[in-house]
């Protein structure tokens, strides 16, 4: 059962947290040196300053901030997140066409993280002093340790010489157009099997030794020795009684690392050319385009904040305590 | 405790290693890493270039010895940073809990939603990319949950009796919160400090791995970055960077982990 005050309660302050991201976001972006229209024109080559003035007063950047804030928000409420001035389309649909990859990339690195760090954790935690249990705990704070973005670059560099079978780059191969919804997903499958292998590096070592942790908290619990004293057998009781509950932890973060799937895939999908929300995130970066700017910023956080009430409202769904203690 | 762990005494010596390269290398191995000193592309092992060259004929190895120092100093900075901000802003959440917490707390939740690297790119990008942006802008970023840790440190041990003690001694909030609950606090924030330097390394060599940076000083993650295009014909120019950003934080998380352990005895047991 979901509480539905809890529910209710967590909504309302989503929205202030959204309209407080909404104006933080745009101020930024206003309070930085030089406008995008300058930026545009500088570009194009040409410093007319007749055609400045004519683009400015077209994109409202003439009028007071408060004014051009107020109409930002507005327009934002009613879902039309603003133009982009380097793709020439509507920044959402911009946003909800890259959204896909980025979706399939993080989902496969987390799904896969979850469960090999998982498996890992739980083999750890039995044998907490042994010799697998040490090598593993290296090897989570090695995953942790090296920059994400090198162990792509590493990859490609091995594989390309050694091993050429998956492909290092793009998500589709040019050469396989019109192959059908079977070929398709074949060819999208290959090329997601890098990036997401490197993205998991990153997330594996956390849900190990979160694994590992709270699985040695629950093993040695009342109920647990309860369970061993009735003489259960020990694979039912690790997995059956134990597990369930070491998963909580598990879930919490898995909901919280969702939540940054943007900005944890930018350098992932910059290695392997990924065509992801990242990548459109660093691009409109780099051209200063800030209505995409805005709009991807906007995004990621609404996503943040989603996940969060879900992931809150899962773990009450788990966890009957916490519905209880409320 | 901690000189009893193997792993966190080899992160140190590692460390200590690396710091030491930094700080000499410079001087022991004069070449200008800006400077084009042989062809390009030249692998290692080459009298004039002993870690090979870049894509425009660059020394690698001057590059790394000079560039340790920026890759160290932000990623210390930005840690430094993330700290005293993450500890004022949890400490007085706090301390003083009632509405100056709640006020703090949502605070906090407010930067929590903002996605880190997105916020730090754009930041660097608006406002000029200098290593004082890149450390202030990831110090911006990753401090709420260190705010939160000390908060719930606070909480613990803002009505123990000691602290009731120097209360009705007469004894000041601000020393209070400072002098007397702090130092309670602290083995696990220096735990986290510890962490908190190697996530700021890791952070800012993406950043310059981006190429939003300051194009002008050296760094192992901008060597990344602007040899990317030649990974697969110069291996050397975009592995041997990674190595020592790798073998840095691994360090670091290594001796981290020692100071977990020797603050927490009981996790030795496990």
């Amino acid at each position: 059962m979901v509480p539905v005050s809890a529910l209710a309660r967590n909504l309302l302050t989503s929205i202030v947290t959204v309209l407080a991201v909404i104006v933080f976001n745009f101020t930024l972006i206003h309070l930085a040196p030089g406008d995008p229209v300058t930026v545009m024109v500088g570009e194009m080559g040409g410093g007319d300053p007749e055609l400045i003035t004519r683009l400015q007063q077209q994109y409202g950047l003439d009028r007071p901030f408060a004014e051009q804030l107020f109409t930002y928000v507005l327009s934002v409420l009613t879902g039309d997140l603003g133009f982009s001035f380097y793709y020439n389309m509507p920044v959402l649909d911009l946003i909800l066409q890259r959204l896909p990859a980025t979706l399939l990339l993080v989902v496969s690195a987390l799904c896969l993280a979850i469960v090999i760090g998982t498996a890992l954790g739980v083999v750890a935690a039995q044998r907490p002093r042994g010799i697998l249990s040490h090598l593993i705990t290296v090897i989570s704070i090695a995953g942790f340790s090296a920059p994400v973005f090198w162990v792509g670059i590493v990859l490609i560099i091995g594989l390309a010489s050694a091993l050429p079978i998956f492909p290092t780059s793009g998500m589709r191969d040019v050469t396989n157009i019109g192959a059908g919804i079977w070929g398709d997903t074949v060819d999208v499958a290959y090329h997601l099997v890098l990036p997401a292998f490197t993205l998991a590096t990153v997330y594996l070592a956390q849900y190990s030794r979160l694994a590992r942790s709270s699985m040695l908290e629950v093993l040695s619990a009342d109920y647990v020795r309860t369970a061993r004293a009735k003489g259960l057998p020990e694979r039912l009781v690790v997995y059956k009684h134990a597990l369930r509950n070491a998963v909580l932890p598990v879930v919490t973060i898995a909901g919280l690392q969702f939540g940054q799937v943007v900005a944890g895939a930018v350098l992932v999908e910059t290695v392997f050319a990924w065509p992801g929300l990242g990548r459109l995130a660093y691009e409109s970066i780099l051209r200063r385009d800030s209505p995409t700017m805005l709009g991807i910023l906007l995004f990621s956080a609404v996503i943040v904040i989603v996940a969060n009430i879900v992931t809150d409202m899962v773990y009450r769904m788990i966890d009957p305590r916490i519905g209880a203690r409320a | 405790m901690f000189s009893r762990n193997g792993s966190a005494v080899a992160g140190l010596v590692i460390l200590l290693i690396i710091l030491f390269t930094a700080l000499a290398g410079p001087a022991l191995y004069g070449v200008d890493p800006f400077a084009i000193v042989s062809g390009p592309l030249l692998p290692p092992g080459d009298p004039d270039a002993p870690l090979g060259t870049d894509g425009i004929g660059r020394d690698i190895l001057a590059g790394m010895l000079v560039g340790a120092k920026a890759s160290l100093i932000v990623g210390a900075t930005a840690a430094a940073l993330t700290m005293v901000i993450g500890i004022s802003v949890g400490a007085i959440a706090g301390f003083y809990g009632g509405r100056i917490g709640q006020a703090l707390m949502r605070v906090t939740e407010f930067f929590q939603v903002l996605p880190a690297l997105l916020l730090a790119m754009t930041i660097i990008t608006l406002f000029s990319p200098t290593l004082t942006t890149v450390a202030v802008a990831i110090g911006i970023v990753s401090w709420t949950s260190v705010a939160r840790l000390t908060r719930a440190e606070f909480l613990r041990i803002r009505n123990l009796e000691y602290v009731q003690a120097a209360r009705a001694m007469g004894a000041r909030n601000r020393r209070i919160i400072w002098l007397v609950i702090l130092p309670a606090a602290l083995p696990p924030l220096i735990v986290t400090a510890t962490l908190t330097v190697g996530i700021a390394i890791l952070f800012e060599s993406g950043l310059s791995f981006l190429g939003l940076s300051d194009p002008n000083v050296m760094s192992w993650g901008v060597i990344i970055g602007q040899n990317r295009d030649y990974m697969l014909s110069a291996w050397w120019a975009v592995t041997i960077p990674g190595i020592a950003i790798f073998a840095t934080v691994l360090s670091v998380s290594l001796i981290g982990d020692g100071l977990n352990e020797a603050f927490n005895p009981k996790l030795r047991e496990r």
